[in-house]
């Protein structure tokens, strides 16, 4: 079996659309030759040519409005920023018209584009290289915002991404890209957006979490296992629109729930989850719905960044303290 | 001491006239306006804008309308573009472009829905290729750059017009767009329209530039001023953009001189930055004026014509407000309809709301 990394998979899934899909095409700052700065596109170049996966010039503001322009035409961008500490700069376009098209024109012009940016933090990067602000883009109307924590997922998803006939921030968590590999088979076979996955089952209590956090929320699970305590775990995959059904199922069956995310605390997707809670399940919960997150500063540069990075020990402290609610 | 320099590169900008503000045409007609009804075609078209214009001012001034930008002056401008492209070509506006418009197949019904406050303005059943008006200044540059990138991808012989203020083009969006159509080689052409003032600020406060022409030099693109007012200047730079964009020649920037004679929109006071007498002296160089005065002097118009088309135009924009008063209003659940290609589930419930609710709307 094709065992890959997250990084091998975002790969893999923009060849084989590339290939099945003549509209599709794929730029940004150094996508070409070079293969992105993570290598995202490697080779993508020298398969699919210059017509097909481009270098832009370097301005992402522009890289979005491109990507509106040419989707209105009947292609498929697939723009990538390079990091989304950069990502500020293309948000007029996104916002004030990607996001809008298809309504402003009542469905005569569309926009089927992809954005893809590396995120998040834990790789030693510079700075405004850590940021985790997708809660931006999950407040715009109009958006998806989808986010992988696995190779396989990345895979599926992206090609769901790319098939979307509607624009989707794709945010790839940089600390994953790399960190484990995973049986990622090339059949092309998309997995469902607006759906969150439940990754493991239990009884006792609910874990969200999406991107590199998943990673921290998995361990902690198998290790709270060994306590006697069984946690549920979902990746939400896609974080705008927001599957509440398949979290309300959940913690209606545990009674407890704790979200954990990088992102700043403050206004994260992690409070609209708990606020949907509260009001569709409060009379389920044995227990105060609980943040583990990022804390409200700025990312810190790379020899602190670990202490701002949520830790696996305090997702199990935080399901302790839950679990003391019966 | 100077030190020892050469000169490594020189630019030049030009800036055309055909007719003057007296009416009188300085330089031969273009070929393609020779010999052929095009331009008494531009000019009906310049006062079927103009008579839309009034009588949208009058819809908003009488609580009819919503906030509208006039496009009183710069008529030749939006005639001068639509007449030169093509069909099938593509149109970025953004928002003084009623002229260019009109002339694809907008409908005025369309824009009076437009600014009176629905999205179905903005369907033009018979432009469907054309981008709808551009609020945000000088990002609409930028999905003509994507356009023509698509049109330069598949090797298909269209080209892309885009319009933008003097004060857009102190916008990144403005320069980017400019840069990238210039290494990619875009069959684009954008049009200026210098129409003096950026609501209130006046174009000498924008940037320190003799021309917004020469904004094209930094990014390898041929740019030159024309009268904005002279429509036979307009269409034949328009035309000329047109034809290189098609045959590769890459993309082109016209600087259209004009005036906004009007406030920057109804909701707008132009009386409280700048002279009366100022805009007096630019209705000399009124657009319209000096091309009735060229035909008439040539016996290819006369006053016959004149009452005639004020007079057809007038019936034209009469319908067009009936059409538009008569359209009834969206079901309010329509603002889910277009959100997405298919509304997502987790929106279903916000949809039922509105459908079934409590009624949300204040009376």
């Amino acid at each position: 079996m094709n065992e890959l990394t997250l990084v091998e998979a975002i790969n893999q899934a923009l060849a084989y659309e590339l290939a099945v899909d003549s509209t599709v095409v794929v730029f940004g700052e150094d996508v070409g030759q070079n293969g992105g700065v993570f290598r995202a596109t490697l080779d993508l170049q020298a398969k699919f040519g210059e017509k097909r996966v481009f270098d832009t010039p370097l301005a992402e503001n522009m890289i979005a409005g491109l990507a509106v322009g040419m989707a209105s035409q009947g292609m498929k961008p697939v723009a990538e920023i390079q990091f989304m500490g950069f990502i500020y700069a293309a948000i007029d376009q996104i916002i004030n018209h990607a996001a809008r098209l298809r309504n402003r024109t009542q469905g005569r012009l569309s926009c089927p584009l992809v954005v893809r940016t590396p995120f998040g933090a834990g790789i030693h990067a510079p700075e405004h290289h850590s940021e985790s602000t997708e809660a931006l883009f999950v407040h715009i109307p109009g958006l998806r915002v989808v986010i992988p924590s696995s190779p396989a997922r990345a895979y599926g998803l992206l090609l769901a991404a790319i098939r979307d006939p509607d624009p989707v921030i794709f945010l790839e968590p940089t600390r994953l890209y790399r960190l484990f590999k995973e049986a990622v088979p090339n059949s092309g076979e998309a997995l469902p957006l607006d759906v969150s996955f439940v990754l493991r089952e239990g009884t006792d209590v609910t874990l969200i979490s999406w991107g590199s956090m998943m990673h921290e929320t998995l361990m902690a699970a198998e290790e709270l296992s060994r306590l006697g305590i069984s946690a549920e775990v979902i990746d939400v995959a896609t974080l705008k629109p927001l599957d509440m059904a398949t979290i309300l199922v959940s913690v209606e069956k545990t009674g407890r729930c704790v979200i954990i995310h990088e992102a700043a605390r403050t206004s994260g997707v992690g409070a609209e989850i708990a606020a949907e809670l509260a009001e569709k399940a409060l009379t389920f919960l044995l227990a105060p719905i609980q943040r583990v997150t990022g804390f409200d500063t700025i990312v810190p540069l790379y020899k602190l960044e670990s202490y701002y990075l949520p830790s696996k020990e305090k997702i199990i402290q935080t399901v302790k303290k839950v679990m003391e609610y019966t | 001491m100077d030190s020892p320099k050469k000169i490594v590169a020189k630019y030049e900008i030009g800036y055309t006239q055909f007719l003057d503000p007296s009416g009188k045409l300085n330089y031969p007609l273009p070929l393609s306006l020779q010999e052929n009804p095009l331009l008494i075609e531009m000019y009906q078209a310049m006062v079927r804008t103009r008579v839309f214009d009034a009588k949208a001012i009058l819809l908003q001034r009488t609580g009819q309308l919503g906030t509208y930008p006039s496009i009183l002056g710069q008529e030749a401008i939006g005639v001068g573009i639509g007449a030169a492209m093509d069909e099938h070509d593509v149109f970025c506006p953004y928002y003084r472009d009623l002229g260019t418009q009109f002339w694809r197949g907008v409908k005025m019904a369309e824009i009076l829905l437009y600014w009176g406050g629905d999205e179905r303005g903005s369907c033009f059943a018979n432009n469907p290729q054309d981008f709808p008006i551009c609020v945000p200044v000088a990002s609409q540059t930028l999905h003509a750059v994507g356009v023509a990138t698509a049109f330069k991808l598949r090797n298909e012989a269209r080209a892309v017009v885009t319009t933008i203020g003097d004060g857009g083009t102190s916008r990144g969006d403005f320069y980017e767009s400019l840069n990238v159509a210039g290494v990619w080689q875009l069959p684009l052409v954008l049009v200026i329209n210098n129409n003096q003032w950026a609501i209130s600020v006046p174009r000498n406060k924008q940037t320190f530039t003799a021309t917004l022409a020469e904004k094209g030099i930094a990014a390898g693109i041929l740019g030159q001023q024309v009268d904005g007012n002279d429509v036979i200047a307009v269409f034949h730079a328009v035309q000329e953009g047109i034809q290189r964009a098609k045959q590769g020649g890459g993309p082109s920037l016209i600087e259209a001189m004009s005036y906004r004679m009007s406030d920057h929109t109804t909701a707008d006071d132009a009386k409280r930055y700048r002279l009366a007498s100022e805009v007096e002296a630019h209705r000399l160089e009124d657009p319209i004026a000096r091309l009735k005065h060229y035909l008439m002097s040539g016996q290819k118009w006369n006053e016959t014509d004149e009452t005639n088309l004020q007079e057809k135009a007038k019936a034209e924009v009469d319908n067009a407000v009936e059409e538009y008063l008569r359209i009834e209003p969206n079901a309010p659940s329509v603002m889910f309809d277009s959100l997405y290609a298919t509304l997502p589930r987790a929106l279903e419930s916000q949809r039922q709301e509105v459908l079934h609710g409590i009624k949300s709307k204040n009376e």
